[in-house]
This record gives C-alpha cells, structure tokens and sequence, in this order.
C-alpha cells in the first residue's frame, strides 16, 4: 500500500507539471488534435505492464460549447487521471460523458478518475451485463499485470445506455453514438463527430496492431462490410494511427479475418481438432501484425469454436 | 445435484490452499496429494507408457478457457489388458476433476478429446485404470491462467437461445474403429464469477453427465465438471461394426437432459 500511495503522490505530481512521465526515460502523455477540438492520445502496440500502465489502446475527448466527452480512458486509473489532466489543460469545461467503446480493459479502466460529479457514462445497452461478469476477472488479472499501481482501477458501470443509436449534444457540436451486431465483442459502439466528420471506431478497427476476437468473427466481417459504406472522412481507430489510409486499413483487418475464417473452415471440413488446426497455424496468415504471437492462436481457437457450429 | 465425490473434491481444494507445485515435480503438489489419496488410497500409480496411455496437452495454451485436452490407450479393449476408466484432473482448477471416463468394450481404445478451462499454471493429469485394477498416469505442464474465473461465453443472448443444440457426427474414414464427435450447445457456467452489478454468483450451470452407446450398448460413460469449457465437445472412438445406430445422452445441473442420435451405416468392406 505504501508503495502504491508514493506511486499516486508521484502520479499527481507528475500531472501538475507539463504532461506526466511514465518513468525516467519515458515520452511524456502525447496528445494529438486530429480535428478542431478532437484529440487524441496513441497507445502502445504492447501488453499491459507495469511499465506502460495499461497505456495500449487509444483514448480521447471531443471539446464542445458546453462541455466535453471523453472517448475512452485507458487501461489503468493513472491513464485515466494523465487524460483527465490533459483535458483540463486544453479546455475549463466540464466532462459531461465518458463513452466507453467496449468492456475490454484497456478502454475503461481510466474510467474511475472521471467519476463522481455530474459525469454520465454511456455504453452499449449490452455493456453493463457485460462488465459485470467479467470485472473481477479483469481486475485480478490488472492486478498481476501492474501490482500496486493497479489500486484505484475499477470498472465503473455505464449509466446511459445506447440501444441502437443516440445523439449526444455537447453544445454546437454532436456526437452520433451507434450501437453494432457482435462483432469485435457483444458491446461494440462507434462515435461520430459531425463537426469534423472523424468516426471513432473503437476496436472495431485494429490498425498495426493484430485484432482479437472476442465476439464473433463472422459477425465481425459482416459489420466491416457495413462500416465501409459510411460516408466518412476519417476514421480513428482502437489501436494503431490516427487517420489512417481509409478504407484500405479496414480491407486489410478484413483481409486477415477472413484468411483466418477460410484456414478455420478447411480444417474442420478436413477433420482436424482444435488443437491441430491450433498448431498448424500459419505465421504468414497473421506477418506484418504487431502482437501476432500472442493473438493469431488465440483468433483460431475462438474461430474454431464459433465456426464449427456452421 | 451434483455428485457427493466432487463435493469431497471441491472441499477437499478449498481445505488445502493453493500451495502449487512448481514446473519440476509433479508428485509433490499439495492438491494431488489429497486428491490421488481420496480416489486411490495407497494403491500403486506406475508412470504410463506412449502404449497404456498418452496424455496431449499445449505446453501453452492459446485461451485457458478453450483449452484441447486428449487421452489415448493403444491397448486393444479385447486384448489381454484394457483400460476401464480415466480421471482427467487439472491440480490448479477450483474443481480439480475434470472428467471421469468409463469405456465399454464397445468402446474401441480408450481415445477422448475434449477442451478444459484452466485456472492457473499447473499440472494436467489422466490417471488410467486397466481392468486388472493397475494405475497409470501421465502428467503434462500446462501454462493457462484465468480459464475459470473468466465468464462463460462471448454472447450470452445467444447462447441461452441455442442452450440444449447438440451434433452428433461419425466421421466416414477410419480403420479398425470408427470416430465420432459430440458437441452440446451449453454454456457450463461454473458460478465463479461475481456478477459485479448483482454482488451475485451466478448458479453453476453445467453438463454433468454424458452417456454413448451403440446399439445400446455403452460407449462411453463421461463424468463431468465445469472444467470443461463452454459447448462441452468429447471427440471418441467406438467399435462401429455392421450398421446401427450411436446415441448421446447429455444431463445437465438442472437435471434437464438432451439427447443426440445418429444412424452408423455398414462400412462397404463389411466392417
């Protein structure tokens, strides 16, 4: 407990000061204004760790007239606390949402340094069932990640619900949220800012970064099919850059699911087991993606799991 | 519901802690100490040969919740020697006994795959017991963490509308023995993990039982745990000679049962 209290005292400190510091050679907390007003902080392409905090995905706020909503708050309370400085230096106005794309957590375990006060905090109507099966596994496995640097990450439980869609004003500027089928997981929800026409995709789209499937693969397809009709501009992703080459980072992320989804079904039609087409995964189907080591087998076995029911 | 022997087992976890044993030595793990006396007593365990029984397991796992599992017996069920029943057990799991297998002399070799959820780095064993009553095991290290406490299912809408949907499939080829696979559509809710809104265990929701036979005559005869992971699936081999018909019988914790039949045709070279 001590070490975790010398570690928050440090946090704050940090945080007064220009940006904050992870560490001693560490970059400290970039922010990026990828459109007037809509800013953008870049995860990591790692695992969660003691040394980057749980800093891996991407997080951000939209500055409206009124007041501001955070996209986002990454994957441990001091990420959330280094966005919520970062908010405070760009604008005086309040945060009046937190959205929170999906339950995995690297997107909502910042969520505890932006509650208490009038903050709402808006999520998939299949988000609250979600995140509470799944926070105590969540947060032991943050603990074994972070040790005492994980005290104080919570989930914090969504209060305004998106059904399908809902409009959210943050005065002069709107937010359209929209709700998917299952597709990167059951609780998947975009945000679009009309003023600069830039759709925030969540892990709906994985740039650099290998997707993960924690949904349904064939959901997944359906839904990028679906995405890469929108009348779009620019587009954000959960992980990877900001901007990047629209549509063809989501041809490419369709590309290796449906490699994926083509490898699944082969085997099956060839009788291999779980563990065989598991072990005859192919590197190249998954070459070029960061993390493929650790995610390409995995992406198999819940393809497998999925697609030998077809 | 469940049986009084898991119950023994699971308080049986509970009374020792979680004192796991490194990668190194098998036998010294405090939950297979008290297991391996509470099933076999004193009795002797002989190391498995490849020919007795193989056990298959990922050095490591690819998700601890899905997690392919075999055993596998070489022994001809009408030789001298033949293997009567297997214990799956996985020393770091809340309950540590996956599955106990009967096999029949319809059976063909003791051979099941299946897929477990595992809770932390450990041991994986099967323990065999041949008809004369000797014991083998075979033990492998399996890295997985968080199979158990990890909540069931990616969608659960669509899983409580799909609860009860079995497949039973016969594959075509095969030589001396055929081999067919049972899938069950279940969510095979452990009850570890807290609903966070609810402050609630969710009830432990789980196929507890499995029974094949061939034209009524046993196959296989499966108890199990929530160690296996969602939409249980045992794949097996059995002895398909002339035509009939294979059946699965499935029982889950709420004593609801489901059933699964498949007619086998004769193979063309009469077998």
């Amino acid at each position: 407990m001590a070490a975790a209290r010398r570690l928050m005292a440090w946090a704050c400190a940090a945080l007064s000061s220009i940006g904050f510091a992870w560490g001693g050679d560490e970059p400290p907390f970039e922010l990026v204004e990828a459109a007037p007003g809509f800013f953008v902080h870049v995860g990591r392409h790692e695992e969660t760790s003691r040394a980057n905090l749980g800093d891996i995905a991407n997080i951000g706020f939209v500055v409206g007239e009124r007041c501001v909503a955070v996209i986002d708050t990454g994957g441990s309370l001091a990420v959330g606390q280094a966005l919520a400085a970062a908010v405070r230096r760009r604008t005086d106005r309040p945060v009046c949402y937190v959205i929170n794309t999906h339950m995995h957590p690297d997107h909502v375990f910042g969520n505890a340094a932006f509650a208490g006060g009038g903050t709402r905090f808006v999520g998939a109507a299949s988000l609250p069932e979600a995140l509470a099966a799944r926070a105590g596994h969540y947060e032991a496995r943050l603990a074994d990640a972070l040790g005492d640097a994980a005290a104080g990450s919570r989930v914090v439980t969504p209060d305004l619900l998106v059904d399908d869609r809902l409009r959210l004003d943050l005065g002069g500027r709107t937010l359209v949220l929209q709700r998917w089928p299952t597709a990167h997981t059951n609780n998947d929800l975009t945000v679009f800012d009309e003023a600069s026409g830039t759709l925030w995709l969540g892990d709906l789209l994985f740039e650099e970064r290998i997707p993960s499937v924690d949904g349904s693969i064939k959901g997944w397809i359906e839904v990028d099919a679906r995405l890469r009709e929108l009348p779009v501009s620019r587009v954000v992703p959960g992980h990877g850059r900001i901007a990047p080459p629209w549509p063809a980072t989501l041809d490419a992320q369709s590309r290796y699911l449906g490699r994926v989804v083509t490898r699944v079904r082969e085997a099956i039609a060839a009788g291999k087991t779980l563990g065989e087409t598991v072990d005859a995964a192919d590197p190249a189907d998954a070459k070029g993606w960061a993390l493929a080591d650790a995610y390409h087998r995995r992406n198999l076995t819940a393809a497998y799991a999925e697609l030998e029911w077809e | 519901m469940l049986g009084p022997l898991l119950w023994i087992l699971v308080c049986c976890f509970a009374a020792s802690g979680s004192a796991f044993a490194g990668e190194d030595d098998a036998e010294a793990n405090a939950v297979w100490r008290q297991l391996r006396a509470a099933l076999f007593g004193a009795r002797p365990i002989a190391v498995a040969d490849e020919d007795t029984l193989a056990l298959e397991a990922p050095a490591r796992a690819a998700d601890a919740a899905i997690v392919p599992i075999a055993v596998r017996s070489r022994l001809d069920p009408s030789a001298a020697h033949h293997v009567k029943t297997v214990w799956l057990v996985i020393d770091g799991n809340p309950s540590p006994v996956a599955a106990t297998l009967h096999f029949g002399l319809e059976s063909g070799r003791a051979d099941v795959e299946t897929r477990v959820r595992i809770e932390q780095y450990g041991f994986v064993r099967a323990i065999a017991e041949l008809d004369d009553g000797s014991l083998y095991m075979a033990t492998r290290f399996v890295k997985a963490s968080g199979g158990c406490s990890a909540p069931a299912g990616k969608d659960p809408a669509a899983a409580a509308a799909n609860l009860g949907r079995m497949r039973l499939k016969v594959d075509d080829a095969g030589g001396e023995w055929r081999r067919a696979q049972l899938m069950i559509s279940h969510p095979n809710t452990s009850g570890l993990a807290m609903d966070q809104i609810t402050r609630l265990y969710p009830k432990p929701h789980f196929v507890r039982q499995v029974t094949v036979q061939y034209r009524g005559r046993p196959v296989l005869v499966a108890e199990v745990g929530f160690s296996i992971s969602e939409n249980p699936s045992f794949r097996f081999m059995f002895r398909g000679e002339g035509g009939g018909e294979l059946a699965a019988e499935v029982v889950d914790t709420d004593d609801r049962s489901f059933e699964s039949r498949v007619p086998v045709t004769a193979r063309a070279d009469g077998i």
